[in-house]
């Protein structure tokens, strides 16, 4: 049912203007909203993350994502952050990550192979994702800004944002450095500008219609410097949290909204 | 001494801001090379490196100089360089090319719609890029009109050096026929693109 809503709110927008597609997807946006495919996914995560698994079998329920050990509420408006045991900034992804590493003893190889999901199978980071971050909906985004390090990795993020680099010489700001400019027909956020980093940040991770899956920032990060046509990031790099860092530090402030839908 | 020391550590900045060499060196050690995208391509080329640098408004000197190191990689075929038009539609339509899963190889597109206005029956295009509805309809087909199109599809960054356009001939996107069917779409007074 829901598939044949998304066609339909998408070939009656074919061959309209720009304006009236934007309208098709807000509207298509406001059908959702109050009840998102979102929420399956949440529920996926809250049973992964009560899951024992790995060698040391237990769960992530002692992950500490910043506000304490297996303190969910809040955490994920608190990210990325500076996490002393890790001796870095970390997003939300990297942090899970580190727990499924340290807590239950998974190596890095297994714990990422398979961290971008499909319409058929959505990943495990995917699910735990929309489960914890849901638990920060109606607050305050407000990321780590004034360690050193997170001044540093922010400082990092904005470089990156404007690095031309690839074999079509495209920066972040390339697509997304201007405004009321578009890619066919989809508007693009100036995501180095306070006010479109704050919609924007306000609503990822999200459920994505147009491939009926839910994507995370680490996985939007990845498939821009896909179409930037440089090689793969790692997930989970320097690279990625410094540019998801500085995104959100630009967009701090915002009452976090997600997860929420996308085109 | 010590006292000294602690002294520097307050008023010197933290860190220093990072430079095109930093970011370079960490991209290096944050990817990994996929399909046809290999690590090659995380190394700033001067034209790169100087745009970055100046925020894409380089020194007017340093400019010009570069744009004609950029002009001596394009190299212009004999003759008409007016190509299919039905096929140039074609490769502005695909944005295919380039990236790790598109197989090497494989014909790549120019991407033009997604940033271009074109033929008027395409009404999902981007704007990043100038409208070139009725591109030729407004200069003709002469022959220096065909070279600058043909020239500026092949290395944009020979005519304005920090341009968003990708160098579609000198990065080995499209073949130089490909480009001369791009240049009857825009050209060609058969083209929806001149209606």
């Amino acid at each position: 049912m829901r598939t044949l809503l998304i066609a339909a709110a998408l070939v009656g927008a074919a061959g309209a203007r720009a304006q009236d597609t934007a309208k098709e997807i807000q509207r298509y946006r406001d059908m959702v909203a109050e009840g998102s495919p979102a929420e399956l996914f949440e529920f996926e995560g809250e049973a992964l993350w009560k899951k024992a698994q790995g060698p040391k079998n237990v769960s992530l329920e002692r992950c500490d994502l910043g506000k304490g050990p297996g303190v969910l509420k809040g955490a994920y408006a608190g990210l990325p952050r500076y996490f002393k045991d890790a001796d870095r900034v970390m997003d939300l992804e990297t942090r899970l990550l580190h727990c499924m590493t340290t807590l239950q003893g998974r190596t890095r190889e297994e714990a990422t192979k398979r961290v971008f999901g499909n319409a058929d199978r959505p990943s495990e980071m995917e699910s735990l994702s929309a489960y914890i971050a849901a638990q920060s909906r109606g607050m305050k985004m407000a990321p780590g800004v004034s360690h050193p390090k997170e001044k540093q990795n922010i400082e990092l993020g904005r470089a990156l944002y404007f690095h031309r680099v690839g074999a079509w010489d495209f920066s972040c700001a390339t697509c997304h450095g201007d405004e009321g400019k578009r890619i066919r027909m989809q508007e693009l956020p100036v995501l180095y500008k306070p006010q479109p980093a704050r919609a924007a940040m306000a609503s990822w991770p999200a459920y994505r219609v147009s491939t009926s899956s839910f994507v995370t920032l680490q996985w939007r990060m990845n498939d821009c410097f896909r179409q930037m046509r440089t090689p793969e990031p790692n997930f989970g790099s320097e690279t990625t949290v410094a540019l998801i860092h500085f995104i959100t530090a630009t967009g701090a402030g915002a009452t976090y909204a997600g997860p929420g839908n996308k085109r | 001494m010590k006292a000294g020391l602690l002294f520097l550590a307050v008023v010197l900045p933290a860190f220093a801001e990072p430079t095109g060499r930093d970011i370079e060196k960490l991209m290096q050690r944050d990817f990994h090379p996929r399909g046809q995208a290999t690590m090659d391509r995380v190394v700033q080329d001067g034209v790169q490196r100087v745009c970055t640098e100046s925020a894409n408004r380089p020194p007017a000197e340093l400019a010009k100089s570069l744009e004609a190191e950029q002009m001596k990689t394009i190299s212009f075929p004999e003759g008409n360089l007016v190509g299919d038009w039905k096929r140039g539609e074609d490769i502005a339509q695909s944005g295919r090319g380039m990236t790790w899963n598109d197989p090497a190889g494989q014909s790549a597109g120019g991407s033009c719609y997604n940033c271009h206005q074109l033929s008027p029956k395409e009404l999902s295009y981007g704007t990043i890029g100038p409208s070139l509805r009725g591109f030729g309809k407004m200069r003709g087909a002469g022959t220096d009109v065909q070279r600058y199109v043909y020239g500026k599809i092949y290395n944009a960054k020979a005519y304005n050096l920090c341009s968003q356009m990708p160098r579609l001939g000198a990065s080995g996107t499209l073949t130089p026929q490909q480009i001369k069917d791009l240049v009857g779409l825009l050209l060609d007074p058969a083209s929806p693109v001149n209606e």
